[in-house]
């Protein structure tokens, strides 16, 4: 897997610029922990200053410096795409796993729920559970029941690589060996699936913090901890645009969109390395 | 290297050794990152000449199947999985032939009667037929249109060898019958010596040896050749076989000399430096080796033959 | 024929048991939910006026006798499906007391057209650029397109129809960015409203298109490119076979059977974007009436919200699913 990397990180720009983005938009978040303001407090500057030396990318109508509201925004809303990630990425490598494995019926059980959960329509759901718990839906919560969301996809890519790992040499030898289903599935063919799952966590990562940006803006979620969502909820309510405090829209939009185009490189190009035939091509195609 | 009228040529060499490559070229299938470096490949059709190397797509086409057809590595992956046979005929083969719809679903109905075929494949999808029966196909295709020039490149590698005995014996028939010229491309040298008229042997990109089949298998002129033989089972024959040490060299970065010469038991210091030109050593028998006239069989001819035959 | 009706019997199945689950799901979350649509009501009817408190208790056990509360939670539950299937969800609260059904329907056509005319254009759109830049892979306005298109498909549904807003509502207002049609049009069969919906509906569509395109022709791409290596291409290409016929025959209709599997598996995350979108643009569809539900805190409104999304994503799905076999003939309908 490391090696890997370090291919990726060599060969691939798609990666490069990926890993860039993506430790820029880390490296900023983590600046939050210097951050010389409480992220809930209100009125502790001037507000509706521009961008200025003092104020890096303005103040909002709240009275807070924009900046530091956002290094937190972006702690909040990584961390919980984080959360999400890992832990729907469990749920998928358990199911998918043993599904591709075991096959037969339980593979056709868990396939059949995995059917469902794909045919749902997660939006209405989300806003229901938002509806029933109102401000007690704060970012685990939130997490737990997209991580409950956010495993079906995935599942059945893990399982079809689980179903073609099962007819490998290996596995043979492994299953005379005396190893157990489970020693097998974790030990022999996991490594086998990592890129898959470093690949479907950055995507989901994207997803799931789409879905907290739109819960945010549109007031569903705990408004008092600073997201990217309720950044942009606060802008609309104080009608930013409007106003002409653009600053407060523009400058988390573009961060972002930059995270997420950061994320998707990663992933992207994670898949190509996991088809060789596209990396070939990439290869030859450089002189064809 | 000539392929004369109403014979089949083979072309022999191990995994990796260029022979697809080759195949290709005369095939004018070359695409990046693929290049012709140099050389020509000329064909005599109906009396016109053409280069397919230096040729326009639009004079490829139209010598495409109806003098020049191609039959595939690989059954399995050569027809499209989401179309009928007869769509695919009629793709391939409706241009060429310039028949009408009727005229043309009876002709190839009386060609896949010919080739054992039932009626029935024509509304099959590939995915339905057995791999024997999709190499049948194939052949097929490639001949409905009676070319006069037919490459196959490894046509019964992914077949048993029952299977395989019962296509190549087709694929012999076909040819007599039509008098087409087919470049046969293998690794395969039992499968050679049941078919090929002549054998081309290629080493690293380069032809080493090329003679009659027959010759070929009692007489190599290369040790290369004579290696190649050697390595062929014969029933009955517990000797142990001379083996060739490592693997061919990499066609990026082939060896000064006769590419040869790493492996080659017989090497001098000449092969280190010269390239050996492809001298004639016998009727229609040239060889590519410094020190041809003294290669010897490793194995009895007759046991070779007999074996390879049977 | 009858291997393919099987097909559809079992897809059916799945069809049922999707629904009934997500139905059933939604039911109990909502059956939890602190806010009591009776007190609401009584809120409701209470400030308009003042009562006695013994009107409003008998109010009060009116309406727990009307809306089953008094009964057991699997008595309940029966009773709302019984009442599903007669499609009756109660009355609405903020639009009270029309039934919540009333207005989802009214609501649905508006959504189901968006979508189908968004969803269609994208995957066409995407489909068709993709698989041109999968199969003339050095063309330069294609390998921009690309670019462009790794650029905006991250960018969630939200954010696209912000943008759009942004660009067209104040930078550059030529089109409408709110409602479904004008305000001055009379709703009818005239050309002045169909344009108007028409031209209301442009925003919108686009900014799902936008949202949706990138997805299908980064697909299509890959699939594409993946396809021209396959022995069948190459063959039919050595075989002389017209270049028309090889890039629909054997390209595109080889890579559509995935990318079809592919839009089945994105519908459910289509319609949650269509639900953003709408309020971004303040469509009259589901979306907006789902969130004017929650802010109303309407119960009823919005499990019937929910419910109705469920089937209509369930039904879309299964749709696709039986175009399928027909696609693809290696697919084992039996």
């Amino acid at each position: 897997m490391l090696t890997t990397f370090r291919d990726l990180f060599r060969y691939n720009i798609e990666f490069r610029i990926g890993v860039v983005l993506v430790s820029l938009i880390v490296i900023f978040s983590c600046l939050s922990f210097f951050s010389p303001y409480v992220p809930e407090q209100i009125y502790t500057v001037i507000p509706d200053q521009p961008p200025s030396l003092e104020h890096w990318f303005g103040t909002n109508s709240r009275g807070q410096d924009l900046f530091w509201n956002l290094t937190f925004a972006f702690r909040n809303t990584l961390v919980f795409g984080l959360i999400v990630a890992v832990l729907s990425r469990i749920i998928s490598i358990v199911v998918g796993m043993t599904a591709g494995y075991l096959s037969g019926w339980v593979d056709r059980g868990l396939m059949f729920v995995n059917d469902i959960f794909v045919a749902l329509p997660i939006f209405p759901i989300l806003i229901l559970f938002y509806f029933v718990l109102r401000n007690d839906l704060d970012t685990y919560t939130l997490a737990l029941i997209m991580a409950c969301l956010g495993w079906p996809f995935d599942a059945r890519l893990i399982r079809s690589v689980g179903l073609g790992l099962r007819h490998r040499e290996f596995t043979r030898q492994a299953i005379f060996a005396g190893m157990s289903p489970a020693k097998i599935m974790f030990e022999e063919h996991l490594p086998y699936v990592m890129p898959i799952i470093f690949s479907t966590a950055m995507a989901n990562m994207i997803w799931s913090i789409g879905f907290e940006v739109t819960l945010g803006v549109l007031g569903f979620t705990n408004l008092n901890v600073p997201t990217i969502g309720t950044t942009l909820y606060w802008a609309n309510n104080h009608s930013a645009m409007v106003v002409g405090t653009w600053w407060w829209v523009i400058i988390p939009v573009i961060l972002i969109i930059l995270t997420f185009i950061g994320l998707f490189l990663l992933a992207v190009s994670m898949n190509e390395h996991i088809d060789p035939r596209s990396r070939l091509r990439r290869m030859g195609g450089g002189n064809g | 290297m000539q392929v004369e009228r109403d014979e089949i040529y083979g072309i022999a060499g191990e995994s990796s050794s260029g022979k697809t490559s080759f195949i290709k070229v005369l095939a004018a299938a070359i695409r990046p990152p693929l290049r012709v470096v140099g050389g020509s490949v000329e064909y005599n059709f109906a009396g016109q000449r053409i280069d397919s190397t230096k040729a326009s797509e639009a004079e490829i086409k139209a010598i495409r199947w109806r003098h020049l057809s191609y039959i595939m590595q690989g059954s399995m992956s050569v027809l499209n999985p989401v179309r009928r046979i007869e769509k695919t005929f009629g793709d391939f083969a409706r241009s060429p032939l310039g028949l009408d719809c009727r005229a043309f679903r009876e002709r190839i109905e009386e060609h896949l009667d010919h080739l054992k075929l039932p009626k029935s494949v024509l509304r099959a999808y590939p995915h339905e037929l057995s791999g024997g029966m999709r190499q049948r196909v194939t052949i097929g295709l490639a001949t409905v249109c009676r070319p006069e020039f037919m490459i196959a490149d490894e046509p019964t590698t992914a077949l048993d060898v029952v299977v395989q005995k019962d296509v190549l014996s087709l694929l012999r028939n076909v040819q007599k019958e039509m008098g087409a010229s087919i470049v046969f491309v293998t690794h395969d040298m039992s499968v050679h010596a049941n078919i090929a008229d002549r054998i081309g042997i290629i080493y690293a990109g380069r032809l080493v040896e090329e003679g009659p089949t027959r010759t070929l298998f009692t007489e190599p002129k290369h040790p290369y050749t004579a290696h190649l033989v050697a390595s062929l089972p014969v029933i009955g024959d517990t000797r142990p076989r001379p083996s060739l040490e490592g693997r061919p060299p990499s066609l990026a970065d082939p060896p000064q000399g006769c590419r040869f010469h790493p492996r080659c038991p017989l090497a001098i210091d000449r092969c280190k430096r010269e390239v050996p030109p492809l001298e004639t050593v016998g009727t229609r028998h040239r060889s590519a080796c410094w020190r041809a006239q003294e290669v010897e069989p490793l194995v009895r001819p007759e046991a070779t033959v007999a074996g390879a035959g049977a | 024929m009858r291997a393919y009706l099987i097909f559809a019997l079992k897809r059916l199945l799945q069809l049922a048991v999707v629904v009934f689950a997500g139905v059933s799901a939604a039911f109990v979350v909502a059956h939890f939910s602190p806010i009591s649509p009776i007190e609401t009501i009584i809120g409701r009817v209470a400030g308009q006026s003042s009562f006695s408190p013994t009107a409003v208790e008998s109010l009060r056990q009116t309406l727990t006798e009307l809306f089953g509360y008094d009964q057991p939670l699997t008595q309940q539950y029966l009773n709302f499906w019984s009442r599903f299937v007669r499609g009756d969800l109660g009355p609405s609260l903020i639009a009270f007391p029309t039934p919540a059904m009333e207005l989802v329907m009214r609501a649905l056509p508006w959504t189901v057209g968006l979508l189908t005319v968004a969803i269609i254009m994208a995957w066409l759109l995407g489909n068709i650029l993709g698989g041109l830049a999968g199969y003339y892979q050095n063309n330069r306005p294609l390998k921009a397109f690309g670019i462009v298109a790794i650029g905006i498909q991250p960018i969630p549904y939200y954010i696209i129809a912000f943008l759009l807003v942004i660009i067209f509502g104040y930078l550059w207002p030529v089109l409408p960015i709110s409602g479904g049609f004008a305000m001055a049009v009379r709703p009818a069969w005239s050309f002045d409203f169909i344009f108007s919906v028409l031209h209301h509906a442009i925003l919108p569509a686009l900014s799902l298109v936008l949202a949706g395109i990138g997805t299908w022709f980064l697909g299509m791409r890959a699939l594409v490119s993946n396809i021209v290596t396959e022995d069948y291409v190459t063959y039919a290409e050595l075989g002389g076979v017209n270049r028309g016929t090889i890039v629909m025959g054997y390209v595109t209709r080889n890579a559509l059977i995935p990318q079809l599997t592919a839009l089945a598996m994105a519908l459910g995350g289509i319609f949650s974007g269509t639900i953003i979108t709408e309020q971004v643009f303040s469509y009259p569809g589901l979306g907006t009436l789902l969130i004017r539900a929650v802010n109303g805190g309407d119960t009823g409104l919005v499990l019937a919200v929910s419910c109705v999304s469920v089937i209509a994503v369930a039904s879309a799905i299964f749709i696709i699913d039986l175009l399928h076999p027909l696609l693809d003939p290696r697919v084992k309908v039996g």
